[in-house]
């Protein structure tokens, strides 16, 4: 766009021009953009700062600073089981998560296919899925010890039944919404289920799949947390229990953010992921 | 079954199509007669919602009558077939696959015996004869409303259907486009001398095209109502058409048929 500007254009005026206009964008970029998250992170700051002031037992940011460095000063320290540098921590929780929500993936993508492509299957599945979907994924926490008789498989399983959800649902009605155009082009081509499959339905619903891997992939982070609480072991939900048995409360809002950052580059990973499949 | 007869190469015989809806049934068409020739091009022309669509849909395979009967070179027309390909209204074409792997999959799925270059040459061929070799690799959205419907022509061709379904194929273009495809439809179509059907609201495109010009009354239970010759020799050009006696004739012959006698009734 502004490079056809400046050939048509005489070469002096159209340079100050762009260049001022540039500077604008630059400007409205920095006011427009980055400032207003670094004020917000400021606020909140801010108002833990106040707060801290006013309550004993909070520790301010500073303090939590402190703390914080000396805790990633040596985040893989091994001193046995149950004392083990927070870097292990992070890093047992997000095997298990990625564990419970590959499984997941595996499971609930291709179920989505078969769930949007046959009716009947949909019809089939549809009060299951109604019925099991909104139960709060620790619920089936016991379920897990009882059947699996150990915590860590019982952990995963708490993930895969809470992340399978948004990748059936969220695949399934990406194939449902596939236009009946390319349908019609599928039938009169008369192409093989196989070349449906990979042609026309898969790049039609990666959009769709992707929004549910993200979605799910959000509620395995949230949901690790507490079921490690509950089963205990290694792992940053049961880092916070232990952290709050000692009553260290600097590495229990540490672990707040931990757990946020995480969960963000999580996210942001997957998204740049999307974008890269999508066709657009 | 019949034998095939090079004159009655198409065959709709009392065509009646009924949708079921969750409203109720319509019936969209009744008593549909036609017999289409070999190498004939035919253009169907009618208000809009008249049921052109349904009728190119039945010779297609996507849709089946009510009742009634429809065959192509003698066999009854049971569902979608090589031998009739359809150049869409829309296009139709995935916008995740380039101008090439369009055509390509059409190809690859009609000659699955020939070798992967052989499939390759055909498609190039396709895509040269609609004159885009230039932005065969390019994606749907990175052409122009004129170029998609070349592509869905050139995957349509590259079929070798015996019978081209066309609906409103220039429907979505500007006029300039519109003539420049028109012309060259009626070369490519001249040179491969297959049956074409042609769905169209655009009068001068219905004559200028068609060998014969089916006109149909409004709907429900829309039919046939009147059939009309054109008998202009080929090659038609259509600057020297716009002042000749007969074209113009048969220009208001179709005017007169759908702004006089099945005039829509302002909805
Ligand atoms: N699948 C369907 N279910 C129910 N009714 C349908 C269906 N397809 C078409 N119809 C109805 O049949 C009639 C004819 O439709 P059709 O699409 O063939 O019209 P058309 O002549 O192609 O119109 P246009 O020029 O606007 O494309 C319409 O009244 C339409 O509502
Ligand atoms: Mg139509």
């Amino acid at each position: 766009m502004t490079n056809t500007v400046n050939k048509i254009m005489p070469t002096a005026k159209p340079f100050t021009l762009g260049s001022s206009r540039r500077l604008n964008t630059q400007a409205y970029r920095f006011f427009g953009w980055v400032l207003p998250p670094i004020f917000g992170l400021f606020l909140l700051v801010v108002i833990w700062a106040l707060i801290a002031e006013h309550t004993q037992e909070l520790p301010g940011p500073i303090k939590t600073w402190v703390s914080a460095v000396e805790l990633f000063s040596d985040p893989f320290y091994d001193h046995g089981i149950n004392d083990k540098g927070v870097g292990w921590n992070i890093l047992a929780s997000l095997e298990r998560v990625g564990l419970g929500f590959g499984l997941a993936a595996l499971i609930g993508i291709p179920l989505g296919f078969i769930i949007g492509r046959f009716e009947f299957v949909a019809r089939m599945t549809a009060p299951v899925i109604s019925l099991l979907r909104p139960v709060s994924p620790l619920a089936w926490l016991p379920i897990g010890l009882l059947v699996f008789k150990a915590a860590n498989p019982a952990a995963i399983w708490v993930i895969f039944i809470s992340a399978v959800w948004p990748m059936i649902i969220n695949t399934a009605v990406g194939v449902s919404k596939v236009p009946q155009d390319y349908m019609n082009v599928a039938k009169v081509l008369n192409l093989s289920e196989w070349k449906i499959v990979t042609k026309i339905l898969f790049p039609f619903v990666l959009p769709y799949m992707m929004t549910g891997v993200r979605l799910s992939i959000g509620v395995a982070w949230l949901v690790i947390v507490a079921a490690e609480m509950l089963t205990g072991g290694v792992g940053i939900g049961f880092w916070v229990w232990d952290e709050w048995n000692n009553l260290n409360v600097e590495h229990i809002i540490i672990a707040i953010f931990i757990v946020g950052i995480v969960g963000l580059l999580l996210e942001l990973m997957l998204t740049q992921i999307a974008k890269r499949f999508s066709y657009e | 079954m019949e034998k095939a007869n090079a004159d009655k190469y198409v065959q709709l015989e009392h065509v009646d199509m009924t949708f079921h809806t969750k409203k109720g049934t319509f019936n969209a068409l009744k008593g549909i007669n036609l017999n289409i020739k070999e190498g004939e091009f035919i253009s169907i022309i009618g208000h809009s919602g008249c049921g052109k669509s349904t009728v190119l849909n039945l010779i297609a395979g996507l849709l089946q009558p009510s009742d009634g009967l429809l065959f192509c070179a003698g066999r009854e027309i049971a569902g979608p077939g090589p031998e009739r390909a359809v150049v869409f209204q829309n296009h139709s074409l995935l916008p995740w696959l380039t101008c090439f792997e369009n055509v390509y999959l059409a190809v690859e799925r009609v000659f699955s015996t020939e070798t992967k270059a052989q499939l390759e040459a055909r498609t190039h061929a396709a895509i040269e004869l609609v004159g885009l070799s230039h932005s065969s690799d390019k994606r749907p959205n990175e052409i122009s409303g004129g170029m998609k419907q070349r592509v869905g022509i050139a995957r349509a061709l590259a079929m070798e259907p015996k019978v081209l379904l066309l609906d409103e194929p220039f429907g979505a273009l500007d006029a300039l486009t519109r003539a420049n495809l028109q012309d060259e439809l009626m070369k490519i179509m001249a040179k491969s001398g297959c049956t074409a059907v042609m769905v169209t609201h655009d009068v001068d495109e219905a004559v200028l095209l068609s060998d014969r010009v089916v006109m149909m009354t409004n709907g429900p239970s829309a039919t046939i109502g009147e059939i009309l010759e054109v008998k202009l020799p080929r090659p038609r050009a259509r600057l020297e058409l716009a002042e000749d006696q007969e074209y113009n004739h048969l220009r208001s012959e179709v005017l007169r048929f759908l702004y006089e006698r099945h005039a829509k009734k302002s909805a």
